[in-house]
């Protein structure tokens, strides 16, 4: 049987049968591969990215020396391995002297991402893959202009003497921490010695670096994890920066949606070529009944045939989808700073997995519709399989599609979405296209005869081409979608850092000064300056419960829990801020004293909303309920709280006030004025690190837009094999009318017309799917404003239109090369 | 000469079709040429001869070739109305009514007989009021009894319309009801009778 299924395959094939199926199969496995391929290297690299945040694959921190046993234990299983030390100290240049947060290295340092370094101010930087050599330092910008250095200059930290080296523009790992608010000196470890600064009870952090292949590091990680001892910590990718992590999730969302698509996509393909082949083997069944096959028998040999097609097609479509994925890379590969990663195994497993999946959830049912056909078709043309409904037929398929979802997504909730958004696209689409030809029937009979013939042939078989109309749509629905997503969605998300972000944090600003701080920073362009009171507090108690780090098991929580939290009161939600559980305050709440918390640590320390939280400030206490809970935008680089409180409840704690605001581009120095002015302020300067994130931001929407570049192709392919699914009919009925005497111009025209009908309604449909379902992706799911587009409206039915008449074209000039004679003969 | 009624008969494989192909400017010779109400059909480009089709001829396929998307009387307006002319529907519908099929214009071909099929092409045929009718084994996809049925009113419609009938056949006795009688053997004429 399996034997005889191959060759009922490769007869098949060599006779042509298979084309459609098999081409839409490769199509689509080839496109879910692709896809799967490159994003699976993307995502690679995404991590590869967000790695560099650390320096490291794994970054160790300590406030003592790290023991041998770590370094050890780090060149023992094959990993690279650098060592920093963090302290802050003055450093001299002539009369000038400031406060440097010291960094030093050792040679290799950092794992992952690279340094860049300028040879002096204002001048172009470049990777570096070195640290300070010996007897030198590199200072950022800040330190430069602050000591009125150049390159060569000496400068003196602690009892050392250096030159300055280079000017440090970037650091990857440069994240918010206090030891960062200060100017960077960076040099190299053999030096810090001399420096005589590393003394005991110095306050230094110690942090150990390792980086390998991906197995390797999550052995060494557990291993390390179950020794670290008091004040030693391990930061991995989980508790790197949020902002980075919100970043990677979105984009993972995007890539496996652009998945999805192409799932979608090649359902529909895969449905429209098993039509044409169950539409051309009801004969030769028939045949086989008469010749003396049992239903059992057929089906079992059908059903074999298949499964060697599945394979056979997914072995070709994982190829495929290799070698476009390679050209992509090798193509774009400018797009991608730094090499891709190589491709790992999974979408092979992937790709064919969907290539069964879909081919046995699309093409069993038909072919269980094949077993019905009874012999007397042999003699009796019209006699056919019982009909039955569509969608008895195809449950099996949208089972399957929905399975797939889930598993490309490995989230219901998004899957959902993406399927109830096709389903309800499909119905409704079938639903209005059915109507809107109807409707054309009605009152659209007047005109040429081949326009006339046109429309008379979509309505004569209104079934059929609801069908197609809503095969187009679905093609268009994702081509437009994926436009949008990427014009509207991706520009949503990037509006969430706009370039006048502010990027100097100032802290521990005085009550008295706040008026004074605001004229100054008037007179040098920045504009309405708001500040928030800040009153530190450490969460004790909830619901009257004493809470500390023995309650905690997660490293972070045990930490927070610990500290003091910045609290800050007002009694309206800040712009940035979304509720997610609860009401913001009301006057009840005003009077009474409540509490706002972020979503995330509410999570972390199972707070509810009705949980009564107390704080300890300054040695007096106060308490309040949770009323709401809300999320932060942490892109939006303004202060942001995890505790609010209403007014009545913290204005006589003592506060000091924090704001941000976007220093006036080329004003390099309005940090040193403001710090001369007012010394008691700790001016935070971000624009380094908002740099880095603007820069991590493009890369991850690089990545997406280029995978997007790919299933928008996938699209277009199923809307070209769903216009070939027809091709047959109309080439064979081109050939009846030239018969009958009709010219090229007239067949072509009517062609032309029913065409463009159908591409027009079908593009209408498109434009109503793509903008329900971008709507729905974007409030809830991205949790985005959505923004609407009036454009698609116009796009859809041209693209529908341009499509499907570029089509025809291309498939009445193959009609119409032909003598009339061979397409009477080939249906006869 | 209008009116005659010519048999080209021969076995399967013998060139028949293809004649009858040529003879309508639906294939093209690899040489040679053929004369169609005086012109020279091979002169004119593809557009040319479907005029000339469009003008002069009538076919009767041995599969029926009715457009499945279009009802009866709608299969049989389609060349009145590719020719522009006017009245299709009247007309289509008078000569369906010949055919004995008046009372079932609006049915599509597959809610149709064979023999209804074949009936419906005869009045796609004629409607033209063609010089030429082309018959491509009219009986090939039905049976005897329907087969019977069909040829008879064919030579009836024929006598009618005085349209010379070429007509493509294997069986002896519908070809003995022709005047003249070609017999193909191999791609030549065998004989003529």
């Amino acid at each position: 049987m399996l034997r005889l299924a191959l060759r009922m395959l490769l007869r098949d094939a060599r006779a042509g049968e298979l084309r459609v199926l098999a081409l839409g199969l490769v199509l689509a496995v080839g496109g879910i591969a692709s896809v799967a391929f490159f994003a699976d290297r993307v995502r690679q690299a995404l991590t590869r990215e967000a790695h560099q945040v650390l320096g490291a694959d794994v970054l160790m921190t300590a406030d003592h020396a790290w023991t041998p046993e770590f370094r050890d234990e780090i060149a023992r299983r094959g990993l690279s391995r650098a060592e920093s030390m963090n302290f802050v100290s003055m450093a001299r240049a002539g009369n000038e002297t400031l406060l440097a947060a010291v960094k030093a290295v050792s040679p290799g340092y950092p794992l992952r991402g690279k340094l860049r370094i300028a040879p002096g101010l204002n001048v172009p930087d470049s990777d570096t893959d070195a640290v300070p050599p010996r007897g030198m330092v590199w200072l950022d910008e800040r330190m430069m202009a602050a000591l009125k250095v150049g390159r060569g200059d000496a400068i003196e930290v602690g009892r050392a003497r250096f030159r300055v080296g280079a000017v440090l523009t970037l650091e990857p790992d440069r994240g918010v921490s206090f030891m960062n608010f200060a100017p960077r000196l960076m040099v190299r470890l053999e030096d810090l010695p001399a420096t005589g600064l590393v003394q005991p009870g110095s306050r230094i952090n110690y942090q150990l670096l390792a980086a390998g292949e991906r197995e390797g590091i999550r052995q060494f990680e557990q291993w390390a994890r179950a020794r670290l001892g008091r004040g030693e910590r391990i930061d991995s990718l989980e508790n790197a920066r949020p902002e980075v992590r919100a970043g990677l999730d979105r984009a993972q969302s995007f890539l496996g949606l652009t998945a999805m698509l192409a799932v979608v996509l090649s359902a529909v393909a895969i449905a429209l070529g098993t039509r044409r082949y169950t539409q051309r083997h009801l004969d030769g069944y028939a045949v086989m009944r008469c010749m003396g096959a049992s239903q059992s028998q057929l089906f079992a040999l059908f059903t074999w045939e298949f499964l060697w097609l599945a394979l056979a097609a997914s072995l070709a479509g994982c190829v495929l989808g290799f070698g476009v994925q390679t050209l992509v890379a090798w193509w774009l590969a400018a797009l991608i700073p730094g090499t891709l990663p190589p491709p790992g195994l999974s979408p092979v497993l992937q790709g064919a997995a969907t290539g069964f999946v879909l081919l046995l959830g699309f093409a069993l049912p038909p072919l269980l519709q094949l077993k019905e056909v009874p012999a007397l078709r042999v003699i009796r043309r019209d006699v056919g399989p019982p009909r039955q409904g569509a969608l008895a037929v195809y449950i099996m398929g949208l089972a399957a599609v929905f399975g797939l979802l889930l598993w490309h997504a490995g989230e219901l909730k998004l899957a959902s979405y993406v399927f109830g958004g096709f389903a309800a696209a499909f119905g409704l689409s079938a639903a209005i296209a059915y109507g809107a030809l109807r409707l054309i029937g009605r009152f659209g009979r007047t005109g040429s005869v081949s326009w006339r013939y046109g429309l008379a042939n979509l309505l004569r078989r209104p079934h059929a081409n609801a069908v197609q109309i809503v095969a187009i749509a679905v093609g268009l629905t994702a081509i437009l979608l994926l436009t949008m997503i990427r014009g509207d969605l991706l520009d949503a998300w990037r509006e969430r850092v706009p370039p006048d972000a502010p990027d100097r944090f100032l802290v521990n600003i005085q009550p008295e000064q706040r008026q004074a701080l605001s004229e100054f920073l008037e007179r040098n362009g920045v504009e309405r300056l708001q500040a928030f009171p800040m009153v530190r507090a450490r969460l004790v108690a909830i619901n009257g419960k004493p809470v500390g780090a023995e309650d905690y098991s997660e490293e972070r929580a045990k930490r927070q829990i610990e500290r003091e939290f910045n609290v800050t009161y007002l009694s309206a939600l800040p712009a940035d801020n979304k509720l997610t559980e609860g009401a913001w305050f009301g006057a009840g709440d005003l009077a009474r004293g409540a509490v706002s918390i972020e979503h995330w640590i509410a999570e972390r320390f199972g707070i509810r909303i009705g949980d009564t939280l107390e704080f300890l400030s300054a040695g007096r206490s106060f308490s309040a309920p949770v009323t709401s809970v809300r999320t932060l935008d942490w892109g939006s680089m303004r202060p942001n709280f995890f505790f609010i409180t209403t007014p009545a409840l913290l204005e006589s704690f003592p506060a000091s006030y924090i704001s941000s605001f976007h220093a006036p581009a080329g004003d390099a120095l309005l940090t040193l004025r403001l710090s001369q002015a007012f010394p008691n302020l700790t001016v935070i300067d971000v624009s380094v690190i908002l740099r880095q994130l603007q820069f991590v931001m493009d890369q991850l929407i690089g990545a997406v837009q280029l995978v997007f570049l790919f299933a928008l192709g996938a699209g277009v392919l199923v809307l070209y094999a769903a216009l070939l699914a027809t091709q047959d009919e109309r080439t064979h009925e081109a050939a009846v009318m030239r018969a009958l005497g009709a010219s090229r111009a007239q067949v072509l025209a009517a062609q032309r017309a029913e065409f463009a009908v159908l591409g027009a309604i079908a593009g209408l449909l498109g434009s109503f799917g793509a903008t329900a379902i971008g709507w729905t992706l974007a409030t809830r799911v991205f949790q985005l404003d959505f923004i609407w587009d009036g454009w698609v409206w116009l796009a859809g039915p041209a693209l529908g239109v341009a499509c499907v008449v570029l089509n025809a074209w291309a498939g009445a000039r193959a009609a119409l090369g032909r003598p009339p004679i061979a397409a009477l003969r080939e249906a006869s | 000469m209008p009116g005659e009624a010519v048999a080209i008969v021969g076995a399967s494989g013998s060139g028949k079709s293809t004649l009858l192909g040529l003879l309508a400017g639906l294939d093209t010779p690899s040489s040679g040429q053929v004369q169609l109400d005086g012109a020279d059909l091979f002169g004119l480009d593809e557009d040319g001869r479907a005029a000339l089709r469009a003008r002069l001829l009538g076919f009767v396929f041995q599969s029926f070739q009715l457009l499945p998307a279009l009802s009866a009387v709608e299969n049989v307006m389609l060349p009145l109305e590719l020719a522009g002319e006017a009245g299709a529907a009247d007309r289509a519908a008078k000569m369906l009514s010949r055919v004995g099929l008046g009372e079932r214009l609006r049915h599509y071909p597959k809610t149709l007989s064979g023999g209804e099929q074949q009936r419906v092409a005869l009045a796609r045929a004629f409607v033209t009021q063609p010089k030429l009718l082309l018959a491509d084994e009219p009986t090939g996809n039905l049976d005897a009894a329907t087969g019977a049925g069909v040829i008879e009113l064919m030579f009836e419609m024929n006598a009618e319309a005085h349209t010379t009938l070429v007509l493509v056949t294997h069986d002896e006795a519908i070809a003995g009801r022709c005047r003249r009688k070609i017999r193909l053997v191999a791609g030549r004429i065998d004989g003529e009778g």
